[in-house]
């Protein structure tokens, strides 16, 4: 079946794979976003319990996610794993840090003699919420704005003390923390975090029976829809104004020697000459403000499946706009031709096929993910609840 | 060496060592506990009798306390492969990355859906299906185990592959002998059945100190005499696979072999040191040169090395030197090349990518094909691109070639004594406990009480053989640590070190002290 598609088809499905794998991610950022408003929703003990563990029971979902993005996208375009990761070195590590702390923190949070005490795991999940969520957004925003790194494949050769042997180098000491310098970095960062924020607050309003819960999170919704669509706008603003990175075909010639070069309005161009994925942002966004603004001046409790949906919606155009339609997806400002295209980054057709493969068993896990949850999360979290069950957090 | 910067690999090599003895901690006891969690829980299901349920419980709780920071320490590992190896990513990503994202896709989604069954669902699903979760749970952890070392045997036996000179990397051509390759079947059976055996162990351990304390008596009994018939049957499984990886090493890793037995000179009829000391070394005649290191003390097994690696009294085993020198086999006539020869293989090997390279960029298409041919003829890949790896070092730099000695021999004969012991404490433990006499045996249940921390050095030597014996080669004769390593500052290394070291001490006490306050609240105490 795969083994009939070319190349670069089977970089473009990857593609679209790792794509649906990051907007799945920012979708359940929810978890994070929640994390931060433990202390701002939850004036009592109880309804702290309540909030954490309504967020107890999926923030492994997001945790595997990434696990699974991070292993996806090592499969199928490693020498982006290589650069970006051996690269931009403190930004993933402050990253794996802050999601290092977060393992723990819901399972020993109110065992008895823990060491380090409840609040020390509270503040365990605030900082993964705010640090996690704020430095993806960054990371994910160099894909437009660019970072300082060579690729020379030739280095491995210098045996003789030519200089290094390492592939690829980034070309500057701040190791990846450079990245929030950038306005637009920092804007994406910004408005991932309270949209998580928002995502959480729409989750809480659907999953927990409890009125004071409720009310203080629709008050929120519109304290961190604000700062979320002045970041947001402010990004997209910025993204569609800006010379981006093209990739120029050549025929007869090899896509691994390609050139990049600057191109205006290269992502506005991107989401027009891509008409459905343009649509596809649309919905996303409309179906996003859509959440927010009937939670506000409806009723609406459900208002996370809207909003849910719209930003996997959203993102997933994001990403299609950064890699497909002849775009470098990790652009170098150093030297633009060392710059990471679906088709120079990939895995060989063989495994990118057997890999294809295996991406069949997704569906499956979808569906028994849904049915288990359907069979133990039919009814809402409450405060007797917390009080009966024997498993708590 | 000039180019290479010693004190980042070295610092490089720490923290991914740190991270992953780390990590080892706490996953054999997710391995093999769920196991016996699942098997608990079964005989509920069949019984209805609630004391199994509070049984399956009580483990459960420990298994939590234990899984999360698992999952912290190993999301680590599967970062660092890129944040510190960077070249090893690109390198040889084409087929490493495979079971990473497999693992994820196959085994952490299928973990983490039913575990939250296996904590929340006990109200809230039937018996059967909570039970099924149960089992999910435990084949998913083991599956996601399957990955990952079939990831890290593939390390240290690659096959599968081809060199691409356009793509300067190895690229899968048989996804097959990747996962089916006899080293890592014999790795994936070994390290999870360790898992089993210290797994049994603990709770052997824990439920003697219930017995000792005279608490939930009837509850300690049952839970030694499902560790025990769980652990006996799971060790002679661990022997058998041990057997088995270690003629596999002596196979493709006789560096790794000849290191763990300390054996310098090559010999026919080789003997297997049973119990040995190694002396402080003499000082290296010349500077850089490695330290040989005589036994002060051995008892040995006659023609068991031999008998042990290939099946035969007989045969030859290379030691040390002769691998470095290079030997014949006096039964086969095999001649064996000198690392000295293999450096100059790997070197030409690497200069032909490079001249290959060149002749590309010059739009030299007849110099192009002329080198591209090497690398696709089978004779040539077999004969010297084979040695890739070792054209990183030369005739001064050789004794870096060379794995700690001693370190590896301690560490598998620490491993292998102690492995004599787990089995002996199961059948001693099945047999009082058939007799129903474990509570008067007061030393059998202090033995019990005092083989958990055993079994963990036990598992950690285990890895720190596996790891530390293959050195320097982060893929075995095609890439050492030292041009696999990603271009950061030593500093940088250094602080995210002791930043995780930090944390993860610190996690591990917690870890302990929760577990320790949750064992002894006992079974009737609640979670």
């Amino acid at each position: 079946m795969f083994e009939s598609l070319s190349l670069l088809a089977l970089q473009q499905y990857w593609w679209v794979i790792v794509s649906i794998l990051a907007s799945l991610l920012v979708f359940l950022f929810f978890v994070q976003g929640g994390q931060t408003l433990i202390y701002t929703l939850g004036k009592t003990e109880m309804e702290r319990k309540m909030l954490v563990n309504s967020l107890g029971r999926k923030w492994e979902f997001t945790f595997t996610t990434l696990v699974t993005f991070g292993g996806a996208f090592f499969a199928s375009f490693p020498l982006f794993y290589s650069t970006s990761f051996g690269g931009a070195y403190w930004v993933w590590m402050l990253i794996l840090f802050a999601f290092v702390i977060q393992a723990v923190a819901y399972e020993y949070r109110t065992k008895p003699n823990n060491f380090l005490g409840q609040r020390t795991f509270e503040w365990f999940l605030i900082i993964n919420g705010a640090l996690g969520t704020i430095l993806v957004g960054a990371a994910v925003s160099t894909f437009f704005t660019g970072s300082a790194f060579s690729v020379n494949k030739l280095n491995l050769t210098n045996i003789f003390g030519e200089g290094s042997t390492t592939i690829s180098a980034w070309e500057g000491p701040a190791h990846g923390l450079e990245a929030a310098l950038n306005i637009q970095n920092l804007s994406l960062g910004l408005a991932i975090f309270f949209l998580a924020r928002i995502l959480a607050l729409l989750y809480f309003m659907n999953d927990i029976d409890d009125e004071n819960i409720f009310a203080r999170s629709k008050k929120q919704l519109l304290i961190n829809t604000v700062p979320f669509l002045v970041f947001f706008l402010l990004f997209v603003g910025l993204l569609l104004t800006k010379d981006g990175f093209a990739v120029i075909p050549e025929q007869g010639v090899d896509p691994l020697l390609w050139k990049v070069k600057m191109e205006p309005f290269k992502y506005l161009h991107n989401l027009l000459q891509m008409p459905l994925v343009l649509i596809i942002f649309l919905i996303g966004v409309v179906f996003v403000l859509w959440a927010i603004i009937g939670t506000l001046i409806g009723k609406c409790k459900h208002g996370i499946w809207a909003g849910g949906l719209g930003t996997v919606l959203t993102v997933f155009s994001v990403f299609l706009v950064a890699g497909f339609n002849n775009t470098a997806y990790y652009p170098s400002t150093y030297d633009l031709n060392s710059s990471l295209t679906i088709m120079n980054s990939s895995s060989s057709k063989f495994t990118l096929t057997a890999m294809s493969y295996v991406s069949l068993l997704v569906p499956f896990v979808l569906a028994y993910i849904f049915h288990a949850w359907k069979s133990i999360n039919n009814k809402k979290i409450d405060a007797r609840e917390m009080e009966e069950e024997t498993h708590t957090y | 060496m000039e180019n290479f910067d010693m004190t980042l690999i070295d610092w490089s090599r720490g923290q991914f060592a740190l991270t992953a003895m780390y990590h080892w901690i706490f996953v054999p006891l997710t391995l093999g506990l769920t196991f016996i969690i699942a098997i608990m829980e079964t005989i509920y299901v069949r019984t209805g009798d609630e004391k199994w349920k509070k049984m399956t419980k009580f483990w459960a709780t420990l298994f939590g306390i234990n899984f999360a920071i698992g999952v912290a320490t190993g999301i680590i590992l599967e970062f660092e492969f890129g944040t510190n190896w960077s070249n090893y990513s690109w390198f040889v990503g084409d087929i490493f990355g495979a079971p990473l994202a497999i693992e994820g896709i196959m085994a952490f989604f299928m973990e983490s859906t039913f575990i939250a069954i296996m904590f929340f669902g006990w109200n809230k699903v039937s018996k059967k299906f909570h039970l099924t979760s149960t089992w999910l749970v435990a084949i998913g952890a083991n599956i996601s185990a399957l990955w990952i070392l079939v990831a890290n045997a593939w390390m240290q036996d690659p096959v599968g592959m081809v060199f691409n000179p356009d793509t300067a990397r190895n690229e899968m051509v048989s996804f097959w002998s990747v996962l089916f390759s006899p080293t890592a079947i014999n790795k994936f059976l070994h390290t999870v059945t360790s898992g089993y055996v210290l797994s049994a162990v603990f709770v052997i351990g824990v439920a003697s100190w219930f017995l000792l304390k005279k608490k939930d008596v009837v509850f300690a009994k049952q839970s030694i005499l499902v560790a025990s018939v769980f652990g006996l049957i799971s060790a002679l499984f661990l022997v058998w696979t041990g057997d088995g990886s270690a003629r596999q090493i002596a196979k493709v890793q006789p560096m790794k072999f000849a290191a763990m037995e300390a054996l310098w000179e090559g010999r026919t009829n080789a003997p297997l040191v049973a119990i040995g000391f190694l002396e402080k070394p003499a000082p290296p005649k010349t500077e850089g040169q490695y330290q040989e290191k005589e036994f002060a003390f051995k008892i040995e097994i006659p023609n068991m090395l031999s008998f042990l690696a290939f099946l035969d009294p007989n045969a030859y085993i290379p030691g040390v030197k002769d691998l470095v020198n290079g030997y014949t086999d006096p039964n086969t006539g095999q001649k064996v090349l000198s690392y000295s020869e293999k450096i100059a293989l790997g070197k030409e090997a690497i200069l032909t990518l490079k001249q290959y390279k060149e002749a590309v960029t010059a739009g030299n298409a007849e110099e192009a094909a002329a080198l591209k041919a090497k690398f696709e003829d089978a004779n040539w890949r077999d004969n010297t691109f084979r040695y890739f790896g070792y054209g990183y070092y030369s005739e001064d730099t050789k004794h870096g070639l060379l794995p700690s000695i001693p370190l590896s021999f301690y560490s598998f004969h620490l491993m292998v004594i102690l492995s004599g012991h787990f089995l002996a404490l199961f059948v001693v433990m099945l047999i009082f406990s058939l007799k129903n006499r474990l509570e008067k045996m007061k030393w059998l249940l202090y033995v019990g009480i005092w083989s958990i921390p055993l079994v963990y050095i036990a598992s950690q030597a285990g890895w720190i053989l596996a790891e530390m014996g293959r050195q320097p080669w982060v893929i075995q004769d095609l890439m050492p640590t030292l041009a696999a390593v990603s271009k950061i500052d030593a500093g940088s290394v250094q602080i995210t070190f002791w930043l995780f070291a930090i944390t993860f001490t610190t996690l591990l006490i917690a870890e302990i002290k929760i577990m320790l306050t949750q064992i002894k609240k006992g079974i009737t105490g609640g979670h």
